[in-house]
């Protein structure tokens, strides 16, 4: 009963009220989850109303629907995947709409979690210390399914989000960094974030990729051991954009400026650890996110109960929020995407792709809005860290096809009909 | 197969938890002469369903999570015909509009005719909201009865603390709510909690 009040409620927005020539008021839809924060944050604590802006937040199930209700003007900003805009703007998945962004909601919070029984079985039958590299337990569940074929075992089943997610792909990564085929050897399925305790908990499921709390909720149950973070995949790797609509953005330019002043703000508080306590409570709190505000304040500092047996570890910079210019949207990230999309055969290589993918990700507007006050990133930095992976096979955003061809663990067969033609 | 009239030749999938509400929406599908229809509540094996089956529309609850699970499927599964999107008409402001306000979402395999879909999504949107309706109604009646048993408890306190009759106890419920300004049901659960703290 109560479920159906809270649907009508999500259902029944009203048209957003327009105030002079360009919109005051935003419609910002987003799915509860703690890299929702700056968005958040902007709205609850008034940096947005700084600006003169109203966010109006809208809280969703699906990434499917944030999609569409931004295509189809139901929200005028949106909380998104770092590979939405990049798939929107190559013409992959149902509906594509152009999408672009020029924010990014920082960098982090991902990890992989794998059942504590297949995870038993990887230290039984290969000696994995508890302290394993991220690279060393990836090898270890690949040395447990070779064995569980061996035994004529049923395919693990493991869980991501979406397909054109940072989680699809640094889960994809991390498996074959260990020398598994993500297709062959295990089955990736979608489940929603928050249920992915409960699926590992069931046995629906054997391992997941999602973004914060839920891995911390699984290893504090005792169900699940985190094994990667997405700091140990690439450091660099971007997670939640803003998305908007490039002819929105275009004519409500001022607009757009305003945004990103509210949200780097905003970022700057997120950052600042004297601020968890009061941003664990924001986000524990309804509407946002139904987990303990215990276990999202330790999540913000990165400390990490790997299980329940007490073995911890702390991540730094779990969650950048600002800092080491995490708002700036990279061009090579959404290179990296779309190289991520080539591996594994949503999409096919052609300059004019390479073009649309970069397009997705508009520092322009980010530095246009900021001015002085842009975070840009450094350049040695950003040159080292292209060669920060787990499996330290370098991204050469200069020579995509290469760098795909280099993988020894890629989709075999011919890329499927991809991007649209203009 | 075939239905007698000229758009019954689709078939449809409805994927709703929901179990009432799909067969709401069956009712409604078969009423407008659909016969090849099939229902699910839960995506369990949707893709296999969706392989055999090979539906034209797949109609789903806006509010349902699995929609994620179901692009990926679409993203893996080449034997799917192209499903797509949602809502018919990307020009039809108005009909998304009273589709994300019903939580109804539709796939549609691509090339099929817009005409010949508007009325099912059109549909499946009334009778989305006929549910919500129901659902209220319910609620409704629940809070009626809820207030009903209240009263009663109320008027059994009264009777046998203040030795008063069936008729004097809900006189004086009455009396209170309208010197009070408040519904006689807030006034029983007054006295309920009190007697409660009381005795």
């Amino acid at each position: 009963m109560s479920e159906m009040f809270s649907m009508s409620a999500i259902g029944s927005v009203a048209a957003p009220p327009r105030v002079s020539k360009e919109q005051k008021t935003l419609r910002a839809g987003f799915i509860p989850l703690m890299d929702a924060s700056i968005l958040i944050v902007a709205a609850e604590l008034g940096f947005a109303e700084k600006e003169g802006l109203r966010l109006d937040l809208v809280r969703d199930v699906s990434w499917a629907n944030v999609r569409d209700r931004l295509a189809f003007r139901q929200f005028d900003i949106a909380h998104m995947l770092s590979p939405m805009p990049v798939a929107s703007m190559l013409g992959l998945g149902s509906n594509p709409s152009p999408t672009i962004t020029p924010f990014s909601l920082g960098r982090g919070g991902n990890a992989i979690t794998l059942s504590t029984r297949i995870f038993e079985r990887m230290q039984a039958l290969t000696g994995l210390p508890d302290d394993a590299s991220a690279l060393a337990n990836a090898q270890a569940l690949a040395a447990v399914l070779s064995d569980m074929r061996a035994r004529g075992e049923a395919t693990p089943t493991l869980g991501m989000t979406y397909p054109f997610s940072s989680h699809n792909y640094e889960f994809r990564y991390w498996l074959a960094a260990g020398g598994i085929d993500p297709d062959r050897d295990v089955k990736l399925v979608v489940v929603p974030p928050p249920l992915t305790s409960d699926a590992l908990a069931a046995g629906a499921i054997d391992g997941f990729c999602v973004g914060a709390p839920w891995n911390m909720v699984a290893s504090e149950r005792g169900i699940g051991r985190i094994v990667a973070a997405k700091q140990d995949i690439w450091p660099l790797a971007p997670e939640k954009v803003i998305g908007l609509r490039p002819e929105w953005a275009e004519a409500n330019a001022d607009t757009v400026s305003r945004l990103i002043v509210a949200l780097d703000r905003a970022a700057r508080w997120c950052d600042d650890p004297g601020h968890h306590d009061q941003l664990a409570e924001i986000l524990s709190s309804p509407p946002y996110i139904p987990a303990p505000r215990d276990i999202i304040r330790r999540v913000l500092d990165g400390e990490f109960s790997l299980d329940a047996r007490g073995n911890k570890r702390i991540i730094p910079d779990y969650f950048l929020f600002h800092r080491g210019a995490a708002n700036y949207p990279r061009p090579n990230q959404a290179l990296w995407i779309y190289s991520q999309m080539m591996r594994w055969g949503q999409a096919g290589f052609s300059e004019e792709n390479c073009a649309r993918a970069e397009n997705a990700y508009r520092p322009d507007l980010y530095r246009n809005a900021l001015g002085a006050d842009a975070s840009l990133p450094d350049a040695t930095e950003e040159v080292a860290m292209l060669s920060a992976f787990m499996d330290e096979q370098a991204f050469e955003p200069q020579h995509m096809q290469d760098y795909v061809a280099r993988f020894a663990v890629k989709t075999g067969a011919s890329p499927a009909p991809n991007a649209q033609e203009d | 197969m075939s239905g007698s009239k000229i758009t019954a030749d689709l078939t449809i999938l409805v994927i709703d938890e929901n179990a009432i509400r799909a067969s709401i929406i069956e009712e409604g599908l078969a009423e407008a002469g659909h016969c090849r229809v099939t229902v699910i509540h839960e995506v369990n094996g949707v893709a296999r369903l969706i392989e055999t089956l090979q539906p034209d529309v797949i109609i789903i609850d806006i509010e349902s999570p699995n929609r994620d699970m179901m692009e990926h499927m679409f993203q893996l599964t080449r034997s799917v015909s192209r499903p797509i999107a949602m809502f018919v008409d990307r020009s039809d402001t108005a009909s998304i509009e009273a589709a994300v306000d019903a939580g109804v979402s539709a796939y549609i395999v691509d090339g099929l005719k817009k005409e010949r879909v508007k009325p099912i999504l059109d549909m499946a949107v009334s009778r989305f909201n006929a549910f919500s309706r129901l659902q209220r109604e319910l609620a409704e009646a629940r809070n009626a009865l809820e207030e009903r048993k209240i009263i009663e408890r109320a008027k059994g306190i009264l009777m046998k603390m203040r030795g008063l009759s069936e008729e004097e106890a809900f006189a004086l419920l009455r009396q209170s709510a309208m010197n009070e300004k408040k519904k006689i049901a807030d006034i029983a659960q007054s006295v309920v909690t009190a007697a409660g703290l009381l005795l």
